[in-house]
């Protein structure tokens, strides 16, 4: 029985995506620290940038896992799905702190204030309480069936609010926060150019953060989680004999 | 061939919560008219098993078939031929006798003045036809049970399932509990009545199955020589 | 089929129906809450007249959203506490029907409140919020929210912490609904055409949250 729980070593391709991410981390914030040029008008800060749009992406897919997680646990009804789901949470919850951290970090000199109530500020940070709300809703349930179900349900409705602040400058204009791609909002504040330099360490950034990055901290996520399961078996099965 | 004579036939049924296993491979079939009591210790499974017979509840794993319908598949045909009196009295308190049956009629798509004049009988027959107006709020426990029977009967189920019944009533309630069974069990229902209480078994019962750790420990004729025994092992 | 999925819906509405005119506890309840934040608000908001103007269509929707939170609560609180939700869900009937029942009582109960809240906005905050357009609103966002509210309270009455965590799983859901209606009743309250506009997103959004609820529903329900 305790086998059961040593045997289960890292499998080979996760081991890969952990190398590949650390290594990719290491490569992009090198692009972003030295590669790319210092920003002409925002100074060395213009750089939190590298991390604060990619890092909003990695939150949009880990949520989004959510959501396939949900769907998922719902048509099969399985543990596993559920766990994915959860991982999905929790990973996109870290991603979306960090955005707003670095977001307002930037936003002290650029803005002269750490917060202000912008409509787009207002919605990250109304995702980041929904995903919060989904955690504790989730600890309040102690049946499995039952809390697989309800926190599908609202892991799918819960990414409307995802949704709300991707878009939310096309809905309501009157933000301050600047679009880089594409057209700036009027009232933007603090935008500057998509030069090439800014190009070559944002996008190998981006990538890193939507796709390999959240997804091997998911997965490392979801063993733990499963380690735990055989964990409280083990404990049921040790009392009950 | 099993499918005339069968009501319920379980296979394999297992049902487990999180990592704990309330229901390990049952396998049982029950006769068409039937009188089977479900007995074991608290936690012993049995009104988890009632819930799944009821389509409440999904198997973990194995199959339930009642009157030819799988469940949870075929849930919704099911449900039609099913009554269930569980622990709680699924009753509106704020509405009177007569309103709770009016809207469960409703629910199970029964003719208005057929409901009304089914309600009126099945409420003289457990005995509540002066408090047909009053609301089920100030009922006894005893009344409110004996109105639940009659909210489960209505639909005129072939399949009657109880789930202690007996717990909390009296000796006259008790009484009267049985007449009432007795009736349903004479107009051709098969009942299926869970109890951990072994003196007081209803007399129109004719088998017994002992659950025990969510396995049948006994299954076969009320003898209480032989289930007794058994019965203790089990709740050990 | 369809008449057994309507008879389910008019059964459970009615059913709310007759309990609350009997008892009136929620509608008295949520009707009192309703008043006081209004007048909370209007101290509160002891402002020239112009940021009054500005302020009053979020108060009349952060109370319609709390008091309905309060409606929603007992509402299916009364349903789980007796296991009537399992009378419910022993009879042959469609899930998404018991939902839409629920439904329809709460958003009749809300809806009640609403129109109570607007004739008196008007006489307190001083300017007409008794416009065909503004009902029209008020009413859709009402159903909109309800529906998300129902499906939620389903949810939140089956758990431990029950009273506080239907404010903290529905606000965030519900935001959709309460940033379009603020944003359509303003506009009506100043003559603004963008009203419309913001109209519109809040009836796709309500929608689009009412078949989400219609399919998920069952999921909430059944074990």
């Amino acid at each position: 029985m305790v086998q059961e729980l040593e045997s289960r070593s890292m499998p080979r391709l996760l081991r890969a995506l952990t190398i590949l991410t650390a290594l990719g981390f290491a490569g992009t914030l090198y692009l972003g620290l030295f590669a790319a040029g210092t920003d002409i008008q925002q100074g060395e800060v213009q750089r939190l940038f590298y991390i604060h749009m990619p890092s909003f992406f990695g939150a949009f897919t880990a949520f989004g896992l959510t959501v396939v997680g949900g769907i998922m646990a719902l048509a099969r009804g399985s543990e596993k799905w559920d766990k994915i789901a959860l991982a999905g949470v929790e990973v996109g919850l870290a991603f979306a702190l960090i955005n707003l951290l670095t977001g307002a970090i930037w936003a002290r000199p650029i803005w002269n204030t750490w917060w202000t109530w912008d409509p787009r500020l207002t919605s990250a940070a109304v995702m980041c309480l929904t995903y919060a709300a989904y955690l504790m809703l989730r600890a309040g349930i102690d049946d499995t069936a039952r809390r697989r179900s309800f926190m599908s349900v609202y892991g799918i409705f819960a990414f409307v609010t995802v949704l709300i602040t991707l878009f939310i400058i096309r809905i309501v204009p009157e933000t301050i926060h600047p679009v880089i791609v594409g057209a700036s909002p009027q009232n933007a504040q603090g935008s500057f150019e998509a030069t090439s330099g800014v190009i070559i360490a944002l996008v190998p950034s981006l990538l890193l953060w939507l796709t390999i990055m959240p997804i091997t901290l998911m997965w490392h996520r979801y063993r733990l989680e499963d380690r735990l399961e055989s964990l409280n078996r083990l404990k049921l099965k040790a009392l009950s004999d | 061939m099993t499918g005339e004579r069968a009501i319920i036939e379980v296979e394999q049924l297992s049902k487990v919560f999180g990592v704990l296993p309330a229901l390990q491979r049952l396998d049982f079939s029950v006769a068409r008219g039937e009188f089977v009591l479900l007995l074991g210790a608290n936690g012993s499974g049995k009104s988890t098993l009632l819930r799944l017979l009821s389509g409440l509840s999904k198997p973990s794993a194995g199959t339930v078939r009642i009157g030819g319908w799988e469940l949870p598949r075929e849930a919704m045909e099911l449900r039609a031929q099913i009554g269930l009196v569980a622990h709680r009295p699924l009753l509106y308190e704020n509405l009177t006798a007569r309103e709770n049956l009016a809207f469960f009629g409703r629910l199970y798509g029964i003719e208005r003045t057929e409901c009304e004049t089914r309600s009126r009988d099945l409420l003289r027959q457990v005995g509540l036809l002066r408090r047909a107006d009053t609301l089920v709020r100030s009922f006894s426990r005893g009344m409110k049970q004996r109105l639940s029977i009659a909210r489960a009967v209505l639909h005129q189920p072939d399949l009657l399932l109880l789930d202690e019944p007996y717990s909390g009533l009296d000796q006259r309630a008790a009484e009267s509990l049985d007449a009432l069974l007795a009736t349903a069990w004479q107009e051709g229902r098969t009942i299926i009545l869970s109890t951990h209480q072994l003196e007081r078994l209803p007399q129109t019962a004719g088998r017994a199955l002992i659950l025990s750790r969510g396995r049948v420990a006994y299954d076969g004729a009320v003898e209480e020589d032989e289930m007794i025994p058994i019965y203790q092992a089990a709740s050990a | 089929m369809k008449t057994a999925y309507i008879e389910t819906v008019l059964a459970i509405a009615s059913k709310d129906l007759r309990v609350e005119l009997r008892s009136r506890e929620l509608l008295s309840m949520t009707a009192i809450f309703a008043l006081l934040s209004i007048l909370v608000f209007s101290f509160a908001l002891e402002l020239d007249r112009t940021a009054r103007e500005e302020a009053v269509s979020g108060v009349l929707w952060v109370t319609l959203i709390f008091a309905s939170l309060l409606g929603l609560n007992r509402s299916l609180a009364q349903e789980y506490d007796q296991g009537n939700l399992d009378a419910l869900l022993l009879a042959p009937v469609s899930r998404s029907a018991i939902f839409v029942g629920k439904l329809a009582g709460n958003a009749l109960f809300t809806g009640l409140v609403g129109f109570l809240l607007l004739p008196l906005m008007t006489a307190l905050y001083g300017m007409n919020m008794l416009d065909g357009r503004l009902i029209l609103t008020t009413l859709t966002g009402i159903f909109g929210f309800c529906a998300i509210g129902t499906l939620l309270a389903t949810m939140t009455v089956q758990t431990r912490a029950r009273e506080a965590l239907l404010p903290i799983a529905m606000l965030p859901i519900a935001l959709p609904f309460l940033l379009t209606a603020v944003r359509a009743t303003k506009g009506i309250l100043t003559g603004a055409s963008e009203w419309q506009v913001w109209f519109q997103l809040l009836l796709g959004i309500t929608v689009i949250y009412l078949v989400l609820c219609l399919l998920l529903y069952k999921y909430v329900v059944e074990e």
